[in-house]
């Protein structure tokens, strides 16, 4: 029994950072009705800004909240800038095409970003710094709960609550669920429409860069294909919780997490990256609009 | 159109002759590399043709192209390897001599291979084609890295450590040949009216649908005959290359094919074979100067054609132009 509550807790921890990475997704499908295969890959570089600025700064000389908060920041705020420039030079111009054009556009940034990243970060491996060093750990019973596993799990549902009171209480919120019910009414309303989209972009890729530096502190062996596997998996959490809803996307996260670490606990690790996609599947087949999402029906 | 007419089989003739005059004149004095550059370029148009009858012309849009491809190569691979000298064994004993046994033989574990990865081109296709454009391209590349995740978990065929010493049959002759008849099938569908169903598939389902044209049943058809192409062009690629691990059938794969398709225009033919000649020669050509950098650069110049290609001249170079 411990033993389970124990995986569940990693699983938790596991599904917190997936959480942040499959909250961009969902919001941009919200807005566009656009997989946004990049959004794995300005995950990506939001590591790489984090492993830099810390470079920069000299932040792994001086661990603690501080150096985490810069890093966070500066990688939040180069992803924002990455996600504003995709969206403005590689899917602006293509918002009148058929969705197809744009879903292998979203394609090709996606490689650009990695096979590039493999040119500008070179392709092996580096280490993440520890910018939070920390050995202690939350002792329960028997249970242990790592301080890092703890802290990013606080961080990232902080950061959930934040996005939230911007999404609910805020005008540029409002804004942002106009233009997903429609593009062509909120305009007509004084929203806008490209206003929004591009701020939709800038808020989900901070969120992905802020998932980049969270990974890092959790697995520091950070690579620019590192992005692939996890975005694929943060995608199917937003679809699993109903693609386009926020709190969806997050209680999705949780469970892909949970079933990872369940899967992997008493099955077999090898069966770890099948098991996001079985997943998808089964929903997709039974419930296509996810377990929060709304049904519905193409008119013509 | 006479379907069985001399006019119908001609095509098909005068490419055999195509074939035949050159690999009799290639045969023996040809630059190894230079040769399984032509293999490649063969088994590409194979899968590129394929992959166009399910993305361009019926408009589905499937990332799970390599995954048919492995089911291919492993199904092909396991009859001829592991199974291979028994079989051997038990036809020879009949009496029939080797010379003739190898040809029959290699057709007919490709044919094995084409049909598996049919099968699962039916049981991919019929669920997953009620759903439509982003969430079915998901859910086949899904479907494409669950068929690599179980084949690594097989220990018949190696797992993850690969399957050596497949018996290297495949030939310019061979690959050529599947190529021909790909492109004729492909091309006989398009032209018939199973195609124009398709097509009206691709421009409007639902208009489709109420036209009366069963969407599913042709849908699921043009998957298992794209599925089918792949799968012998996965045999091929494996009898080419004596050895196959999981690995080979990443998705990066499936994105090359696409890349095909995409570059050679949605729904054309020709586009497709010229860009997966066109493809398959860069990234050789490309191959020096990735030895230098140490970094995959052909992948950089794919992303950046595909981007460019569809913020300019979004039907591919030789696609069909669609009345909107």
């Amino acid at each position: 029994m411990n033993e389970f509550i124990q995986h569940l807790i990693n699983g938790l921890g596991q599904g917190s950072i997936y959480a942040l990475i499959a909250l961009g997704y969902t919001m941009v499908f919200g807005i566009l009705q656009l997989i946004n295969f990049a959004h794995s890959d300005v995950y990506m570089v939001g590591a790489f800004a984090g492993y830099y600025a810390s470079g920069v700064f000299g932040l792994s000389n001086h661990p603690g909240f501080v150096s985490l908060g810069i890093a966070m920041i500066t990688s939040m705020i180069v992803c924002g800038l990455l996600g504003f420039t995709i969206e403005r030079l590689a899917y602006r111009p293509l918002r009148k095409s058929p969705r197809i054009n744009v879903l292998i556009t979203a394609i090709g940034v996606s490689l650009l970003l990695e096979y590039g990243g493999q040119i500008v970060f070179g392709s092996d491996p580096k280490f993440f710094p520890t910018l939070y060093s920390s050995n202690g750990s939350l002792q329960i019973g028997e249970l242990r709960i790592n301080a890092i596993q703890l802290m990013v799990f606080v961080i990232s549902i902080l950061l959930m609550f934040v996005l939230r009171t911007i999404i609910y209480k805020t005008k540029m919120g409002r804004a942002m669920r106009a233009v997903s019910h429609s593009h062509e009414t909120a305009a007509l309303m004084g929203i806008s429409v490209d206003k929004t989209i591009s701020f939709t972009f800038i808020l989900g890729s901070a969120l992905a860069g802020a998932a980049g530096v969270l990974v890092g502190l959790t697995y520091p062996k950070i690579d620019p294909l590192m992005g692939v596997m996890f975005g694929l998996k943060a995608f199917v959490a937003a679809v699993v919780g109903g693609i386009g809803n926020v709190f969806g996307a997050v209680i999705g996260a949780m469970i892909l997490g949970v079933a990872e670490t369940l899967v992997v606990g008493y099955w077999a690790s090898t069966y770890r990256d099948a098991l996001a996609f079985a997943i998808l599947i089964l929903i997709l087949l039974f419930k296509p609009a996810g377990l929060f999402g709304k049904n519905r029906t193409e008119k013509v | 159109m006479n379907r069985f007419g001399i006019r119908g089989l001609l095509p098909f003739v005068l490419g055999s002759l195509l074939i035949f005059g050159i690999s009799y004149l290639i045969s023996g004095n040809m630059n190894p590399y230079y040769y399984s550059i032509l293999i490649y370029a063969g088994i590409n148009i194979t899968l590129a043709v394929s992959l166009q009858l399910v993305n361009g012309i019926t408009g589905q849009f499937s990332m799970g192209h390599a995954g048919f491809m492995a089911v291919g190569a492993y199904t092909s691979s396991y009859f001829s390897t592991i199974l291979g000298t028994d079989i051997q064994n038990l036809v020879t004993s009949f009496g029939i001599p080797q010379f003739l046994f190898m040809p029959i033989f290699f057709a007919t574990v490709l044919y094995l291979g084409g049909l598996s990865a049919a099968v699962l081109g039916y049981i991919v296709g019929l669920p997953s084609l009620r759903l439509k454009g982003d969430y079915l391209a998901i859910v086949t590349l899904g479907f494409g890295e669950i068929t690599r995740v179980i084949i690594l978990n097989i220990n018949t065929v190696g797992a993850a450590r690969g399957l050596p010493g497949i018996p290297q049959w495949t030939n310019f002759g061979w690959v050529y040949s599947v190529a021909l008849i790909c492109i004729l099938t492909v091309r006989r569908i398009v032209n018939s009216t199973h195609g124009r169903a398709l097509l009206a598939i691709r421009e409007d389902e639902i208009a489709a649908e109420a036209m009366g044209v069963r969407t599913t049943h042709y849908k699921v058809n043009s998957f298992m005959i794209g599925a089918f192409f792949a799968g012998i062009s996965g045999g091929l690629f494996a009898h080419f290359l004596t050895y196959i691990n999981p690995a080979v059938f990443d998705f990066n794969r499936s994105f090359e094919i696409i890349i095909m398709v995409v570059l050679g225009g949605m729904g054309s033919i020709p586009g497709a074979v010229l860009a997966a000649v066109f493809l398959t020669v860069l990234k050789e050509m490309l191959r020096p100067l990735q030895e230098i950098t140490k970094v995959d650069l052909r992948m950089v110049i794919y992303s950046l054609m595909l981007i460019i290609l569809m913020l300019t001249r979004p039907n591919g170079l030789l696609g069909s132009k669609k009345n909107e």
